[in-house]
């Protein structure tokens, strides 16, 4: 009887003491961590893409907090949720958000096999950026795409492939969610994320060959000359820069008139997701088109080292 | 015999042109010049259209101090300043001179009378460096890198001993063989220059024992001067490689990057390099034109070429039989290190060691197999490296792994991918961790 007595007893004081201390350590050393960061981290839709810039969805998500304990939300987007999300993580905060645009990722080269013949054929790895050290790929162009499909592997949301027949990649906007990965992995910097545009309508300069126009034009039949006819024909809006060769279209400037596409002697520059061009009355116009478009490019010259 | 210690494999030799005579490449109607012809800061053009050049006039100064400046070797006129397809595949700065005569700059010595060192006991260190740098001569082995950085050692290095890499153990390329046969004394001239510039006693030149004629010739030269030595070589790939010849000759490890030759005491040049000095500093003549082998199995002739920098390479191929039908690949430099080229085009650099023209079924890499661990990669890599789990780090894009696992040693001489036998693209992975690890430790500092 004693010794049960005994050992109840040694229990319950160890226990006392454990729970004593157990309570002092707590409140001493207590982390505290806003309640709102998981809040807001289970809005936030956990791809862990980096697209917003921080290491996954609980970074962004403690960034957000701390952003608006300092008073204001601005920067922090989330490309993958878009406008609903960030006004969501707004409300938890209890702040506002202005409406950001949404975006999409373009490829902007339009060197398909029929307008920028292959003149040798690379037997190494498949992959872009071990192309990128070994030289410039196998068609003549230092610009264009490799079509390995770098940004394929990049991409966490499958919504881009390699189209067999162009061996260019094509990006399917609905699954596109901007977070820029294949931007990053793309070695050339062809891939550019832009303004979604009005009704998913958008103007781009599908090309991205920074050379001099004669070069330029000697090795691809889509290439961007830098020859700023476009620039002069949108004078009134100002949206399109020549630099380097290459003309660009600023998105926010451009107001989707679609002179410039008729300017290009090229056919560089694409109206995506726009409704068919109705036939012109003005003869001149008409006429310009299709004598532009069938320019035949220099003596292509067939493969050497092939 | 002497050899490095670790690694290394045995390739086929082929070396088709051993016994052509080096003879010289007819000018070029059009020579381009690069101002990318060595590694570092790319040359400034200081030539304009229009104005008129001689063979060894300045068309590009230095732009730093590991630079080098480029000179005409041609005369005639220049036709533009404009970008132009190199090696490298990419287009960058150059001047094209259209050939017009062959008119040489008043200052060279073009007579062909040995000058030793003892005919000009008025030069010093300063003077032959100096002369060195502005004739812009660099490492012509193929890795290009500025000669007279080379010769001022860092302060706290003292150079011991200056080797001169003669191996070629690039199978096909015999333009070094072939310069030693015809031209020893100028070498071992060359290297007594490099031996004063450094401020040593001691030469080696190291030379693989499949060139017999060549150690025997060189030898027998070597025995009038005075503290140069002859030191035959087994043959094994990749002993050209500056760290595996150091072991070999002087049995001395040069630490992991960035630990340099100069660490141990060694200051290692081409045998062309040296052939270059000697022109520069007792000829005058500026880095102008060197050798080149355009070689093949089935080039009708294949042939050493005295060639002038900025030749197009369809030229040198023009003149050893044209090119073949089975053509697969077209490769500058040899068969293991060289780069498959894009276009003949593609002006001769300094950097040009030879051309080697490949069959169709030579050139077909053979479909890559799962690993199976055989090991093989890691007994042949000369850095004592595992290949096999470098390319595999690196294909799963671990670049923390690559770097611990010391991917920066790597000398990309590609003996793993040669020898493995489930025939791995390893080296591709491996020269994309490399650089992608490179430039990580660049972008911490």
């Amino acid at each position: 009887m004693n010794v049960i007595l005994i050992a109840v007893c040694v229990l319950g004081l160890i226990g006392l003491a454990s729970a004593v201390i157990l309570f002092v350590v707590s409140h001493k050393f207590a982390v505290h961590e806003d309640p709102r960061i998981a809040q807001v981290g289970a809005v936030l839709p956990q791809a862990n893409c980096g697209g917003c810039g921080y290491p996954g969805c609980s970074g962004f998500a403690a960034a957000c907090v701390k952003a608006a304990n300092e008073g204001s939300l601005e920067g922090k987007l989330c490309p993958v949720g878009g406008q609903p999300v960030m006004e969501q993580v707004a409300g938890i905060l209890g702040m506002t958000v202005e409406a950001t645009a949404p975006k999409v990722a373009v490829v902007r080269c339009n060197g398909s096999c029929e307008n920028r013949p292959r003149l040798v054929k690379f037997d190494g790895v498949q992959s872009c950026k071990v192309q990128q050290m070994i030289g410039m790929g196998e068609t003549g162009c230092s610009y264009g795409c490799y079509g390995c499909g770098d940004c394929v592997a990049s991409c966490k949301f499958g919504a881009i492939h390699i189209n067999p027949v162009t061996l260019l990649p094509e990006v399917d906007e609905d699954k596109c969610t901007a977070c820029g990965a294949c931007a990053k992995a793309c070695p050339r910097q062809i891939i550019e994320v832009r303004l979604k545009g009005p009704k998913n309508r958008r103007m781009v300069v599908l090309c991205n060959n920074k050379d001099k126009g004669a070069i330029a034009n000697k090795w691809c039949k889509a290439s961007c000359i830098g020859c700023g006819k476009c620039q002069k024909v949108c004078e009134k809006f100002e949206a399109i820069t020549v630099t380097k060769n290459l003309a660009y279209i600023d998105a926010e400037k451009c107001k989707l008139c679609r002179k410039c596409e008729e300017a290009c002697p090229k056919g560089a520059i694409h109206a995506i997701n726009m409704p068919p061009r109705k036939p012109k009355t003005e003869e001149p116009a008409a006429q310009k088109t299709p004598s532009i478009q069938n320019t035949p490019t220099q003596n292509v010259e067939p493969s050497k080292a092939e | 015999m002497k050899t490095f210690k670790i690694g290394g494999v045995h390739p086929a030799e082929n070396k088709l042109s051993a016994d052509q005579p080096i003879r010289e490449a007819q000018l070029p109607k059009q020579a381009i010049f690069s101002m990318f012809q060595h590694i570092g800061a790319p040359a400034n053009a200081v030539v304009k259209k229009g104005d008129m050049v001689k063979v060894g006039t300045l068309l590009g100064e230095a732009g730093g101090f590991v630079s080098a400046p480029i000179y005409s070797s041609v005369s005639g006129k220049v036709n533009k300043v404009d970008v132009a397809l190199d090696a490298s595949g990419l287009r960058r700065m150059a001047v094209y001179v259209d050939v017009d005569g062959d008119e040489w700059e008043e200052s060279i010595d073009r007579s062909s009378t040995l000058v030793k060192l003892s005919d000009r006991p008025e030069l010093d260190s300063k003077t032959i460096i100096e002369k060195v740098k502005n004739a812009g001569i660099v490492g012509m082995g193929g890795a290009t890198f500025p000669c007279h950085v080379k010769l001022s050692p860092p302060p706290g290095c003292k150079a011991e001993c200056v080797i001169i890499n003669a191996v070629e153990c690039e199978p096909y390329l015999t333009a070094d063989h072939r310069l030693m046969l015809e031209h020893p004394e100028e070498i071992i001239v060359g290297l007594q220059l490099i031996m004063k510039a450094v401020d040593v006693k001691k030469g080696y030149i190291g030379i693989e024992n499949n060139k017999p004629d060549a150690i025997k010739l060189m030898t027998e030269k070597a025995k009038g001067y005075k503290g140069v030595e002859i030191v035959p070589l087994k043959v094994k790939y990749p002993q050209g490689g500056e760290k595996q010849l150091i072991d070999a000759v002087i049995g001395r490890q040069v630490p992991a990057p960035p630990a340099i030759p100069i660490n141990v005491g060694a200051v290692v040049q081409n045998v062309g390099t040296a052939f270059a000095i000697y022109q520069a500093v007792m000829k005058n003549k500026p880095l102008i034109d060197r050798i080149i082998t355009v070689t093949g199995k089935s080039v009708k002739q294949p042939s050493n070429l005295l060639a002038r920098l900025g030749t197009p390479l369809q030229q040198l191929i023009d003149e050893c039989g044209g090119l073949p039908e089975d053509t697969g690949k077209i490769i500058g430099g040899g068969p293991m290190m060289g780069k498959a080229l894009l276009s003949l085009d593609v002006p001769m650099t300094k950097g040009s060691s030879g051309l080697l023209i490949m069959r169709q079924d030579e050139a077909k890499r053979a479909e890559a197999a799962p690993c199976i661990r055989c090991a093989k990669c890691v007994n042949a890599c000369p850095m004592g490296l595992e290949p096999y789990l470098l390319a595999k780090v690196s294909e799963l894009r671990d670049w923390d792994a690559a770097e611990h696992e010391g991917i920066t040693s790597c000398i990309e001489c590609g003996s793993c991918q040669f020898t493995c036998p489930s025939h791995r693209p390893l080296l591709d992975y491996i020269r994309l961790g490399k650089s992608t690890v490179m430039g990580i430790i660049k972008s911490r500092k």
